[in-house]
């Protein structure tokens, strides 16, 4: 579910990041006279971003774009709706040549991007089999990923200690704490101001035992362990501990600072804002596991960069894509490290990474090693919206988890059987 | 510039004609001066695209605004087949058929009480009129993070606890459906100021005469002047209102949008259905093509059924 987490993300940016692209706009120098003398080969290569939300990411990519040397790289910075912007400059001639987006199997069969074996050569190997899987289709290699964010649940040691829960593993010690921590003034818990719609259809299903498609590409989501799964969710919004209606979203760690609630989802990203605030005061748990076959979970979002089949001159393309996401170590470093925190993709970087070898941001990885899971790029985004209004169904309406999961599997087997026959 | 040189003997006899025909030439050419411009973009921004996304709705247009596969009518099938879009279709006719009337009757009594007021008229005029300049976008996230916010400090939740109630989460539950206040709430603010403007010229419009000739007549002032008079007098407005009315809800988007969201279904509009499926990574352009045509269709079916029902364009009685 990366797409439809980052486009949240994204559209509160949109909003609270109006006063940083403001002064960022100050900064942001595409075409700063280099054209003719410093690039010796006189090629030009279009290359886009999302708006990120931490400070001084936009001045880092143009740094990486200005610093390579056999192309001009013309870098832009997108704010708003990335996913649209993307999938119509990918349908017009004036599109990006390298972007960073989610693998989706469509991108590959109506061949949108190229497959970039060749430049990841012997780096294959350090990147970690999850990572590759999520941006492979038919044993080819098409996007190269940039960083690993996992997302878990932070809570607020204080709190739990001063009403006596300890961490949940399960739901039903989640739904527990959520009813013991609230108070007049603080909800026991923040799973998104949706009521939890998208952190059921997103996190559940994995911490339920099951996966969305088996590797032979069949529905695994329809069975009585996501069923009753998706009744503990709503058992979970019956407590009344939830925070609803909150003024930020909850990938922005404002409503855990300011202590509306005690127990939050959070992705890695926003630990050192949570750190600044908040101190020693809080501890990482993954998703905790749902009924008999469950296991904890933690979803492994990120962003990956790709090669528009459409570019100008695709070995200029590839070609810069390997010098900055393949070999250039210590600028993935400094991406992955020095703005938010995110998991470097590159095994060899993430064993050595100063800021994550203690603490919660520790804790992050080693959890996220035992408990990751990414996105199956089979599953399409008609197949997660299908899926998503199935969970809207079953957890707020009130519907028959039942026959709502029989529904959306049968329409998802109906996408299955036209896009792979 | 030819004709008049080219046979003199039939210009001399009536010599005003070659004036009037030159006169006739420039006129044309200033009309294509003004109309020419806006013409070409209608043809290339309206036009060209309705035609393209015909084309696209008989194709398998995944990823692609230039597709090979011709389905038939397998996309217009998909999409009213049960599920989100036909629901969507469903729900925006209730819709349409509560917050229609709830505006109609709501502008047309703003308008008849500030027509009415003796002092101060511009003043309400204005005031009532103001909140059309603002966006809808603007307003939606004033209404969402300060007034109908979920936390016990939103501004309705203040109230509510003033009469101690539980503060509720307006936009965050499908059951009870809250979130109908904030959505109607945000919607009614918008528009009626604007339906108010086209009520008001159109009551400055019915002439004193009739009044007066009716109050001769012994009807006084009140419901009946209003049902014989008033509203007869007002049908071409009232139609005209009720047109771009119902158009208005079918088309329904940036409050939803930025209210609701588009991860979950409460009340996705066709518009955002339509934006789902044709937009972002989904890119299908067959069926989101399909989608636009089936919504044009049922406007322009709606539009039509209700000019004939009211008989718009008909001259008053």
């Amino acid at each position: 579910m990366a797409t439809g987490n980052a486009f949240n993300r994204r559209l509160f940016l949109r909003g609270a990041g109006g006063l940083a692209a403001a002064s960022a706009l100050a900064a942001c120098g595409g075409n700063t006279g280099r054209e003719d003398s410093s690039s010796g080969s006189g090629k030009t290569i279009s290359q886009w971003y999302h708006q990120y939300g931490e400070a001084g990411t936009q001045q880092a990519a143009q740094k990486y774009a200005d610093a390579y040397k056999d192309a001009k790289i013309n870098m832009q910075w997108v704010p708003g709706d990335y996913d649209n912007k993307i999938s119509s400059g990918l349908l017009a001639s004036d599109g990006p040549d390298v972007f960073e987006w989610h693998f989706n199997y469509q991108l590959a069969k109506s061949n949108q991007v190229v497959p970039l074996d060749d430049i990841l050569g012997d780096a294959k190997s350090d990147y970690s089999e999850a990572d590759l899987f999520s941006n492979s289709l038919d044993g080819k290699v098409y996007g190269i990923r940039m960083i690993d964010d996992p997302q878990l649940i932070f809570y607020r040691k204080s709190m739990l200690d001063k009403a006596g829960v300890a961490p949940p593993t399960t739901i039903d010690e989640l739904i527990a704490a959520t009813k013991a921590l609230t108070t007049k003034d603080v909800k026991g818990l923040f799973i998104g101001n949706d009521g939890g719609v998208a952190w059921a259809a997103n996190h559940v299903v994995p911490a339920a035992g099951h996966q969305y498609l088996t590797s032979d590409r069949k529905v695994d989501f329809n069975n009585d362990a996501v069923a009753s799964a998706m009744l503990k969710v709503r058992e979970l919004m019956a407590t009344k501990g939830l925070l609803l209606g909150a003024p930020t979203e909850w990938w922005d760690p404002s409503a855990f600072n300011q202590g509306l609630c005690a127990i939050t989802r959070q992705g890695l990203w926003a630990m050192p804002a949570v750190q600044k605030a908040l101190g020693d005061d809080f501890g990482v748990i993954p998703t905790p596991s749902f009924g008999a076959t469950g296991k904890p979970a933690i979803y492994l979002g990120g962003w990956s960069t790709f090669v528009s089949a459409k570019a100008k001159d695709v070995d200029a393309a590839k070609a810069f894509v390997k010098w900055l996401w393949i070999d250039n170590t210590e600028y993935q470093e400094d991406w992955a490290l020095n703005y938010g925190f995110h998991i470097p993709p590159r095994k060899s970087l993430a064993a050595k990474a100063a800021k994550l070898q203690s603490g919660p941001a520790a804790e992050t990885l080693k959890l996220t090693e035992q408990y990751g899971w990414v996105d199956d790029p089979a599953f399409t985004q008609t197949m997660r919206t299908t899926f998503t209004d199935a969970v809207t169904n079953i957890v707020q309406k009130n519907k028959d988890p039942k026959s709502e999961l029989a529904g959306a599997a049968s329409k998802v087997d109906a996408e299955l059987k036209s896009l792979f026959g | 510039m030819v004709t008049p040189q080219t046979s003199p003997a039939t210009a001399a006899p009536d010599r005003p004609r070659p004036v009037r025909r030159r006169r006739a030439r420039s006129q044309a050419l200033v009309f294509w001066l003004f109309v020419g411009p806006f013409a070409v973009g209608l043809l290339i921004f309206v036009y060209v695209p309705i035609l393209w996304s015909l084309w696209l709705s008989f194709y398998d247009s995944q990823s692609t605004v230039t597709p090979t596969e011709f389905v038939g009518l397998r996309n217009y099938q998909d999409m009213l087949s049960s599920g989100p879009f036909r629901e969507s279709l469903i729900t925006f006719t209730l819709f349409a058929a509560f917050i229609v009337p709830l505006t109609f009757a709501a502008s047309l009594g703003l308008a008849l009480m500030v027509h009415r007021i003796r002092f101060a008229q511009a003043f309400f005029r204005s005031v009532f009129f103001l909140p059309t300049a603002c966006s809808y976008v603007v307003a939606s996230l004033i209404w969402k993070l300060s007034i109908f916010n979920g936390v016990r400090f939103g501004l309705a939740n203040t109230v509510l606890e003033v009469f101690g109630q539980d503060p509720i989460p307006w936009l965050s539950v499908a059951q009870p459906p809250w979130y109908w206040f904030p959505i109607i709430s945000v919607r009614l603010w918008l528009q009626v100021g604007f339906y108010m403007i086209l009520f008001l010229a159109g009551l400055q419009r019915i002439p004193r005469e009739l009044y007066e000739a009716a109050w001769v007549d012994g009807a006084s002032p009140g419901w009946k002047t209003f049902r014989h008079i008033t509203l007869p007098q007002l049908r071409n407005t009232s139609v005209a209102v009720l047109l771009l009315l119902f158009i208005a809800a079918y088309q329904a988007f940036d409050e939803f949008y930025n209210l609701l969201g588009n991860v979950v279904n409460y009340a996705r509009t066709p518009l955002q259905q339509l934006y789902i499926t044709a937009l972002g990574a989904s890119q299908d352009y067959g069926r989101g093509s399909a989608g636009a045509m089936i919504l044009s269709l049922l406007i322009i079916f709606v539009t039509l059924f209700q000019g004939k029902l009211f008989g718009f364009g008909k001259p008053a009685e």
